[in-house]
């Protein structure tokens, strides 16, 4: 623990500390731009020159320097000052000034350090040096003769993203970054480099022009794309998500956010149920909501009501709906939509024990059917970490493109009964073993087996439980919570054909075996399940209400409601609420402070924000068998659900990095 | 300076250069300086293998050689790298020619103490031979590209014509040197000063006299 001197304050500061987290540590700002905690030191910049002592009568660059013991640094000499004036003299020479059209526009790292590091006017007057625009692909726009050479983009996508596509070519003053032929960057978490870049050189191709950070009302929220939950901050004017960004939050999404989730909010604009549709003669006609509730009422759903939850629902909708379909005397509820009916009576054994930070640590990786890089991205980000530090990991699944270096044993789930020997002893001679089971291994019935090798290998140890089920939906967990799962799951739902089956915006399950129910359809999206149901009550997106989301590691999260539901849209809650005054009973709760407290009570485990505690892992049962071919069920990674289907962002993804269509600009 | 953005990726490039493979002696040599570094650290060899691969082409195309963008694309292949960490130092360092050049690359150094020394007359000496910087000579036998000092200060002013370095040169001996690499002959390299033999000073020692035909110990008189 070495002692420095920072500024006269004494402090101590962590071994392999380097001098700029050490001036952080002693409340010293220090200006950076190529510097970034979560990636590798480049030190190209200059901007964190520091003066220390014992060293060359130079400033040094501290983000580059170790912190050693009896080390003397000054943040505040006048060498520092004018040699950070130097550095930001230097870095403005070739930056145009087109602040007032650039997008980075009051979020800029250069435009901030400038004003409190720069000298106030510039002494250059040459000609200024001009790069030619880069195409990156339909999410990242670029203005190339912004950028200041920090490389932060190239060592994200080679470290972090680990698809090595962004360069730095020619030299010197002639150095330009780019993709290979100016190629689409094409992973799912490209979108990244756009936060990362301190300049305005890599801005978001979608928000292009949209707005000014002053305009826009921050949210907090949860990132409903996928089941990792990742927190963001939703930016929005008026009745309109403009953007939204990823928050720090170490133990779900560090700073990253997949594209999709970045990117699907303009989805919230498009297709939008706004008011109430009656479906006759084959087709929908707009209608009052008395008519529709009416219309429910008189299909007797007394007894005979069945609740779907869909894949973006939050806790206190599925647990209203819960709530009224319980006071009809049923218990029919059911959210996962595409058939899955794995045991879910043990919450432990269908949830990502190791938690997303955690599986870093693991030293031998087994995932069970799950194309991580589309299923969760950033669960995925975290496995190339886990292998840079030395993890094997084993995949059972068809062949993906893995970031880091796995091997795949083949595409049966029988293999689960029948590993190779090798592979058996570096899981069961592993510190810290892990099971990833993904749900195309659910629906191979890879949970039980896979339940029975946890045992055999001991993935429960002091302090590490490597047992790992990895979701896709945002509601899943929360719907296991709220006992969205029949023991055998959708197929229950068929048998019983209700006279009502109330659909929370479930618009991955097939339709077709409830042909003798009355369809209600509550959700925001005009999407499949608005296609096939009977009765269309507009409800809110995730943006427009306040919702608990439990994700895939059972981590309580609540998301904030940034914006109003357009037209006729109402919070879900209010729809089952005012459904419930209509059919005579009563589901106990007049408003959302209510509501959430009733659920509270019913769940405690919702009440608390932070991992929710499921107990000891179940032994598996011996006699159930996996069998069949795994197939993962994302077919495309930018369309998997009724938000993204709708973003133009998200369809101009779809059909330029995956299916290789050329599009052509507006103006050509 | 030579253009330093690669060559466009045309149709016809990828028809012609698609198909490179390293020829097996070239192969051997690649092998070899991969083999120089541990195992899983094969990346390291990139600027060996850039450089066969440029030589293969050259052969190939009977010029000095130049790296299309396919063979770069092949030689990250060969090394199981990113084309792109490829490029990167293909485009960074000048003895990769990124646009096809000529049988000879006539690079002059036009440097402070070449430049005093008279490197402007040895531009001119090109030109008259219709040679223009960056571009191939219509009859394919000459590319001109200024460089910056290629450390000859001594024998200065210099011109590299592919792997020979031509110094202490004057309009009329780079026209001679010219004048036989068209004929297909190889001139003597190094210095062309009659008389001298690398970068000795000119008319013989100026400095440590005494040391030329005995050991000296100077050290009394300092």
């Amino acid at each position: 623990m070495p002692q420095v001197t920072v500024d006269g304050l004494e402090i101590e500061v962590p071994d392999g500390a380097t001098v700029l987290q050490a001036c952080e540590l002693a409340g010293k700002e220090i200006p950076r731009f190529c510097y970034h905690e979560r990636l590798s030191i480049a030190g190209n910049c200059r901007m964190c020159l520091v003066e220390v002592k014992p060293g060359p009568p130079k400033p040094q660059a501290s983000c580059a320097l170790p912190a050693t013991d009896g080390q003397e640094i000054r943040t505040d000499s006048l060498m520092v000052k004018t040699a950070r004036e130097g550095v930001m003299e230097f870095l403005l020479i070739n930056h145009p000034l087109d602040c007032p059209i650039c997008d980075q526009g009051g979020e800029c790292d250069l435009q901030d350090q400038a004003m409190y590091y720069g000298r106030g006017a510039s002494r250059y007057q040459e000609n200024k040096r001009a790069v030619s625009e880069k195409y990156m692909g339909p999410l990242i726009k670029t203005i190339m003769t912004r950028c200041i050479h920090c490389t932060r983009c190239v060592r994200f996508s080679e470290e972090i993203a680990g698809v090595d596509e962004i360069g730095a070519v020619g030299r010197g003053e002639n150095m330009e970054i780019t993709t290979y032929l100016e190629q689409a960057a094409k992973h799912e978490l490209s979108a990244n480099v756009v936060d990362l870049c301190p300049v305005g050189a890599l801005t978001s191709r979608p928000y292009a022009f949209e707005a000014r950070p002053w305009e826009l009302r921050k949210t907090l929220s949860i990132d409903v794309s996928d089941a990792v939950g990742a927190n963001i901050r939703l930016d929005s004017r008026g009745r309109e998500v403009m953007r939204a960004l990823p928050r720090v939050n170490d133990d779900v999404n560090e700073e990253w956010l997949s594209d999709k989730g970045r990117w699907q909010v303009d989805g919230l604009q498009r297709r939008r149920l706004d008011q109430v549709w009656i479906r006759r003669e084959g087709r929908l006609h707009p209608a009052s909501w008395q008519d529709a509730f009416g219309m429910i009422v008189s299909a007797s759903p007394q007894g005979s009501i069945a609740a779907v939850a869909g894949d973006l629902v939050d806790c206190e909708t599925m647990f209203a709906a819960k709530r009224l379909v319980n006071a009809l005397g049923s218990d029919l509820l059911e959210g996962r939509q595409t058939g899955l009916a794995y045991d879910a009576s043990n919450l432990a054994a269908v949830n990502f024990n190791s938690t997303l930070a955690g599986i870093e640590n693991a030293d031998a990786i087994l995932i069970i059917g799950s194309h991580v890089r589309w299923e969760a991205a950033l669960v995925n980000a975290r496995l190339r970490k886990a292998v840079k530090r030395g993890a094997k990991v084993f995949l059972i699944g068809p062949e993906w493109e893995t970031t880091f270096r796995g091997e795949f044993l083949g595409d049966d789930a029988e293999l689960l009964h029948d590993l190779p020997d090798a592979i058996a002893q570096a899981m069961s001679q592993a510190q810290r073993p892990a099971i990833i089971v993904g749900a195309a291994g659910l629906a191979k019935g890879a949970l039980a087996p896979a339940l029975v090798l946890a045992e055999q290998w001991q993935l429960f140890r002091d302090g590490w439980n490597g047992f790992n089920v990895l979701h896709m939906a945002a509601s899943r967990m929360g719907g296991l919570m709220l006992g969205f799962a029949r023991p055998r799951g959708m197929a229950e739902l068929v048998e019983a054909q209700p006279n009502v089956l109330l659909s929370l915006g479930a618009d991955e399950m097939d339709y077709a075996p409830f042909g003798g129910s009355l369809k209600v359809y509550i959700g925001h999206h005009g999407d499949r399940g608005a296609h096939a149901a009977d009765i269309v009550l507009p409800g809110a997106s995730f943006a427009e209400k306040d919702g608990t989301f439990v994700n895939t590691e059972g981590r309580v999260q609540r998301a904030e409601k940034a914006v109003f539901p357009p037209g006729d849209a109402r919070e879900d809650w209010t729809i089952v609420r005012a459904l419930a005054d209509e059919l005579g009973i009563s589901v106990g709760f007049d408003s959302f402070s209510e509501l959430r407290a009733a659920m509270i009570a019913a769940v405690p485990g919702l009440g608390e924000q932070g991992l929710a505690q499921y107990g000891s892992l179940p032994a598996g049962d011996r006699n159930m068998r996996a069998s069949g071919t795994i197939t993962y069920p994302v077919k495309d990674f930018y369309l998997t659900n009724p938000i993204a289907r709708a973003s133009t962002v998200m369809q101009r993804c779809s059909a330029e990095l995956l299916h290789g269509e050329e599009l052509l600009e507006a103006a050509e | 300076m030579a253009d330093r953005t690669p060559s466009a990726d045309t149709p016809e490039l990828r028809a012609r250069w698609n198909g490179f493979v390293f020829t097996p002696q070239n192969k051997a040599k690649a092998d070899q300086a991969i083999a120089r570094y541990p195992n899983g650290r094969q990346r390291s060899a990139i600027m060996p293998l850039l450089f066969i691969a440029q030589e293969q082409v050259g052969e190939e195309t009977g010029t000095a050689g130049w790296l299309p963008l396919p063979v770069i694309e092949y030689v990250a292949r060969y090394l199981d790298m990113p084309v792109i960490r490829a490029l990167e130092v293909a485009t960074f360092y000048f003895m990769y020619n990124l646009q096809p050049v000529g049988k000879y690359h006539v690079q002059v150094c036009g440097t402070t103490p070449c430049m005093l020394r008279g490197s402007d007359a040895l531009f001119d000496t090109c030109h008259a031979r219709g040679m223009k910087k960056g571009h191939v000579s219509p009859d394919g036998l000459w590319t001109l590209t200024e460089v910056e000092c290629m450390g000859n200060c001594a024998t200065a002013p210099m011109v590299q014509i592919n792997d020979d370095n031509y110094e202490d040169l004057t309009p009329e001996r780079l026209d001679a040197i010219f004048d036989a690499l068209a004929r297909g002959e190889r001139p003597k390299a190094g210095t062309q000063e009659p008389g001298r033999h690398t970068s000795e000073p000119a008319g013989g020692p100026t400095t440590l006299k005494e040391m030329v035909s005995a050991n000296h110990d100077y050290r009394s008189e300092w």
